[in-house]
């Protein structure tokens, strides 16, 4: 049996607040569902009528989401009852700002439907048991418990239930004993009545297992996103603040040994070899740092990042790409990366004389294509750069379409939900 | 040129670099060619004050560095400028960054600036001699940024000849003619003819000629 009903058989339960809480419970939920009865008829009935002037249907589609009002208000009065926690909303957030995004989430969610199976039970069903269960178990024991009250008030008769008519006290006494045992009986089919229906309520309203699973992967995911970008950035860190910088401090005493060192002299010559070595050394370093995590992304953004990636590639790039803003870093290292291996899969496999890259926001969704006019064949079942390339993006909830017949051309094309900020670009100029 | 006895007069630097070792290297190797680092510090802000405090000749900046740790000297460098035009600027990064150097000769007219590598200041002579040709006036683009940007088959420098693409790309170094004639072995006038045909297929109206190059790096710096 599960803890709270445990409640029911412990010792203090007629002395604790339960059956009264249960009671209030049952009694909120009867009156507002005999409420929302009334008002889902009318306009049932009204909008039913205005279907034939086509308002109607609109007030008919917004009448599925009728649940969301109703289900926040029980989950609500849970609340009355002692015990668990809470329900929590099921609901997802919309990914981006806007009515249409949330219309668009709330009609695709499956809570949304569940909480209009709620209410629709609630509006025809569950009222009903709720004010006969508390008009039973309260009603009639305190009526009971009242005879005596009642019939020192008449002086001379008192109907009770309309069955009994009742002349003396000694009788009215008696009944109001019966009423007393019975209110105490009776508080537990009511207080079981109230967690039935609460447990009801809970599982169609509340947040379910799968929901909550689902909800802790997501986030867990996300932190690992996250974690995983701030080493990147601290690894950048280091290497810049540190080795890059000695280097560069070597070089230059390397620089003036040579100076200083005779001309033509052996010295001179093992200087020049050493100064060139380290030459090379901060070279490849600074292409490493790069491509750990580009600073011309974490100042300027996407836009400029990727423009300085088609600077590098040997294949010539037509670039369009804009953003009205700036996607959260998770994204836009994403997109980088991805762009950054398009870019290099071209050169490398292509073929291609040319490359096109566009990138644009709309829809809540950066989308991203990279073509090129090579001879195609490029398979994402086959080596692991395509599916790499799935893979990061699937980490911001991104998705990859390909198409590469034999014989070209080749469009890859990344699409990522997010929503921009208006943080700008550093601009200096 | 002979390194310890530099061709240009002694200038006043001030000097920002937020790596402390790198900061005492420069100076050490500024002043030890007859240079003089009137301040030498370590973040924007109090370059923005030794600049105001001293009116440099020259000013030598890193790109990176504090508070932020983003592009902050570099951003520094442009305000510089935009408030005084024709404040030499040399500056010094660990990036081969187009937008960067772009912005920074954006600022004024173009003209007294400078975006090396820092990798670059290992090189004695060349460091010094765009530290001269900056102060004076002149454009110097790192080698390695414009490296870059020659590859890439752009408009309107589609319709420049692969030769005239060089002899700009040497123009964005800050070499002179006789710079580059000597680096392409060939005439001067041939130098002077590739120049004149370069600023007529840019659209570059006749003007003065050392501003017109400048417009010429800048629309191969913005691609």
């Amino acid at each position: 049996m599960a803890a709270p009903w445990l409640a029911l058989t412990g010792p203090g339960f007629l002395r604790s607040a339960r059956p009264w809480r249960s009671a209030g419970y049952l009694l909120a939920t009867g009156l507002s569902g005999l409420l929302l009865c009334v008002v889902l008829l009318v306009s049932a009935i009204v909008s039913g009528v205005l279907v034939m002037v086509l308002v109607g249907l609109p007030m008919l589609a917004a009448l599925a989401l009728a649940g969301l009002p109703y289900a926040a208000l029980e989950r609500r009065l849970l609340r009355l009852l002692p015990g668990r926690p809470p329900a929590e909303s099921p609901h997802r957030e919309p990914d981006r700002p806007g009515l249409v995004a949330w219309l668009r989430t709330r009609y695709r969610e499956q809570s949304t439907w569940r909480e209009l199976g709620c209410t629709a039970l609630a509006a025809l069903v569950l009222w009903v048991i709720d004010l006969t269960a508390v008009g039973g178990a309260v009603l009639l024991p305190v009526w009971l418990l009242a005879t005596p009250a009642l019939l020192a008030l008449d002086g001379e008769q008192v109907n009770v239930l309309k069955v009994w008519q009742i002349h003396d006290q000694p009788t009215a006494f008696a009944l109001s004993l019966i009423g007393a045992l019975l209110l105490a009986a009776l508080s537990y089919p009511l207080t079981a009545v109230a967690m039935g229906r609460a447990a009801l309520v809970r599982r169609l309203t509340g947040r379910t297992e799968q929901d909550r699973r689902i909800g802790e992967l997501v986030s867990s995911r996300a932190r690992l996103v996250d974690a995983f970008e701030a080493e990147r950035r601290r690894i950048e860190r280091d290497l810049h603040d540190g080795a890059q910088q000695r280097l560069v401090a070597l070089a230059m005493n390397l620089g003036l040994a040579r100076l200083d060192a005779p001309t033509g002299s052996p010295l001179a010559g093992r200087l020049a070899d050493a100064h060139r070595e380290v030459g090379q050394v901060l070279s490849e370093l600074r292409e490493l740092i790069n491509g750990i995590h580009p600073q011309v992304l974490a100042d300027r953004g996407l836009p400029e990042a990727v423009a300085d990636l088609a600077d590098r590639s040997p294949v010539p790039v037509d670039l369009a790409f804009e953003l009205p803003g700036r996607p959260p870093p998770a994204v836009e290292a994403a997109g980088y990366f991805a762009v950054a291996e398009a870019l290099a899969n071209i050169a490398k496999h292509s073929g291609a004389n040319r490359a096109r890259l566009t990138g644009r926001y709309a829809d809540g969704r950066l989308a991203v294509e990279v073509s090129d006019d090579g001879h195609g064949g490029a398979d994402p079942a086959r080596g692991t750069g395509l599916t790499g390339l799935a893979d990061r993006l699937a980490v911001v909830d991104g998705t990859l379409t390909v198409s590469s017949p034999p014989g070209g051309p080749t469009l890859l094309r990344l699409e990522i939900p997010c929503t921009l900020t208006s943080r700008p670009p550093h601009r200096s100029g | 040129m002979h390194p310890d006895q530099p061709t240009a007069a002694p200038l006043r630097v001030v000097l920002a670099e937020d790596s402390v070792l790198l900061r005492e290297g420069l100076v050490g190797l500024l002043e030890r060619f007859g240079h003089r680092v009137v301040a030498a510090v370590g973040d924007a802000g109090a370059l923005r004050a030794a600049v105001a405090e001293h009116a440099p000749d020259l000013v030598v900046t890193d790109v990176r560095m504090p508070p932020g740790q983003a592009d902050e000297g570099l951003r520094a460098a442009v305000e510089l400028r935009e408030a005084r035009p024709g404040l030499p600027v040399l500056v010094l990064s660990q990036y081969v960054q187009r937008s960067y150097a772009a912005d920074l000769l954006d600022s004024g007219d173009g003209s007294g600036v400078g975006y090396l590598l820092k990798d670059r200041v290992g090189q004695i002579e060349d460091f010094l001699t765009a530290v001269a040709t900056v102060a004076d006036g002149g454009t110097v683009v790192d080698p390695e940024v414009v490296r870059q940007l020659i590859g890439r088959r752009r408009d309107p420098l589609a319709r420049l000849t692969p030769r005239e693409r060089e002899v700009l790309a040497l123009m964005a170094e800050g070499r002179s003619n006789a710079a580059i004639c000597r680096e392409l072995v060939v005439t001067e006038a041939a130098v002077s003819k590739h120049i004149g045909n370069i600023l007529a297929k840019l659209d570059l109206p006749p003007a003065e000629q050392s501003h017109r190059r400048v417009l010429a790096v800048l629309t191969f710096l913005r691609g």
